[in-house]
């Protein structure tokens, strides 16, 4: 449930299909993800989970997976 | 004017920091008043603050150049009234010297907590101010920032730094909503600069158009006022409370 909040999020902001492999989203790999994205991509997953990213975490939020981590810190059940 | 604004303003147990928390709490905004050496002074005027306006009034002891602090400070934040609207970067320091006796570790300490600092608490406030695509900050810089001085390379470069620092934020986050403007006090009657020989001061008296010193509160109400509606259309500015004096 909360994985798929999750990527719902990287899906609005970088433009991605509904059936898109999340697990292999790269910052600045993805075409779409450039630092631009990132910000908005912060501030979708804040709004969604109700929680504050701290400046480290906004920097190192490098891959999906890192994200899914991040997540997790803030006491969010998310699998995976 | 400020009713129910969440306000932020960092070294408020003092001078130009005390003024604008009593000016801001007399206008309704809730506070978070913050300090590092005198945290006495600091839960006085909180307690003052909360008898006369009855406002909500949060306070935290922190190094302003304490990275985790920052962090923590704005998660607080967060969690409590879930918004920020208002940012004084008031903190700051003053290690003056002459030019061949300035230590490195002074010039690190200053641009820490004058400009490190600062950006730091930029970069919290605009991820709470984004959120809602409102949000002001003012930052405190200085006459010496724009004219420079004798025997205050340093200050005078962090407070450069900061005028800087506000042109740049005012840009990037206008499209957000959030107004970045700086003001620059002149000779402002505070701890900072009643430390200063007799002989300097009444120097720096003899300068100043208005025939005195400054006064806080006389800052506080610029910065009152870019806090808020008032000042709306206003960003990217800095703008000198000097009493028309001359460096």
């Amino acid at each position: 449930m909360e994985l798929e909040r999750l990527k719902a999020c990287f899906r609005t902001i970088l433009n991605l299909p509904d059936d898109a492999d999340c697990a292999a989203l790269k910052y600045r790999d993805t075409p779409t993800w450039d630092s631009l994205a990132h910000m908005q991509l912060i501030a979708e997953i804040e709004t969604v989970f109700d929680i504050m990213l701290d400046t480290d975490e906004v920097i190192g939020m490098s891959d999906f997976p890192t994200a899914v981590g991040m997540v997790k810190a803030h006491d969010i059940a998310i699998e995976g | 004017m400020l009713t129910d604004r969440v306000i932020l303003i960092t070294g408020a147990s003092r001078g130009i920091g005390a003024a604008t928390a009593r000016l801001c709490a007399a206008q309704g905004a809730k506070l978070v008043l913050t300090g590092f050496r005198h945290g006495e002074q600091l839960d006085s005027l909180a307690a003052e603050l909360r008898a006369a306006h009855g406002g909500d009034v949060l306070t935290a002891l922190y190094d302003v150049a304490d990275s985790a602090a920052v962090r923590g400070v704005f998660q607080t934040i967060f969690k409590t009234h879930g918004r920020l609207d208002g940012l004084v970067n008031n903190a700051g320091m003053l290690d003056d010297a002459l030019i061949g006796m300035i230590a490195r570790p002074v010039t690190d300490t200053v641009l820490a907590v004058n400009v490190a600092a600062v950006i730091e608490h930029i970069q919290g406030a605009a991820r709470l101010m984004g959120r809602r695509k409102a949000g002001t900050i003012v930052n405190l810089a200085s006459i010496i920032g724009v004219h420079g001085n004798a025997g205050q390379m340093v200050y005078g470069a962090s407070k450069a730094a900061v005028i800087g620092a506000t042109l740049s934020a005012a840009k990037e986050l206008a499209p957000l909503g959030i107004r970045v403007n700086a003001v620059a006090p002149g000779f402002i009657d505070t701890d900072m600069t009643r430390s200063l020989p007799e002989e300097t001061r009444a120097k720096r008296l003899a300068s100043i158009g208005l025939g005195r010193a400054g006064q806080p509160e006389d800052v506080a109400k610029v910065i009152t006022f870019l806090l808020g509606d008032l000042s709306a259309y206003v960003t990217g500015q800095v703008i000198g409370v000097d009493g028309g004096m001359v460096i």
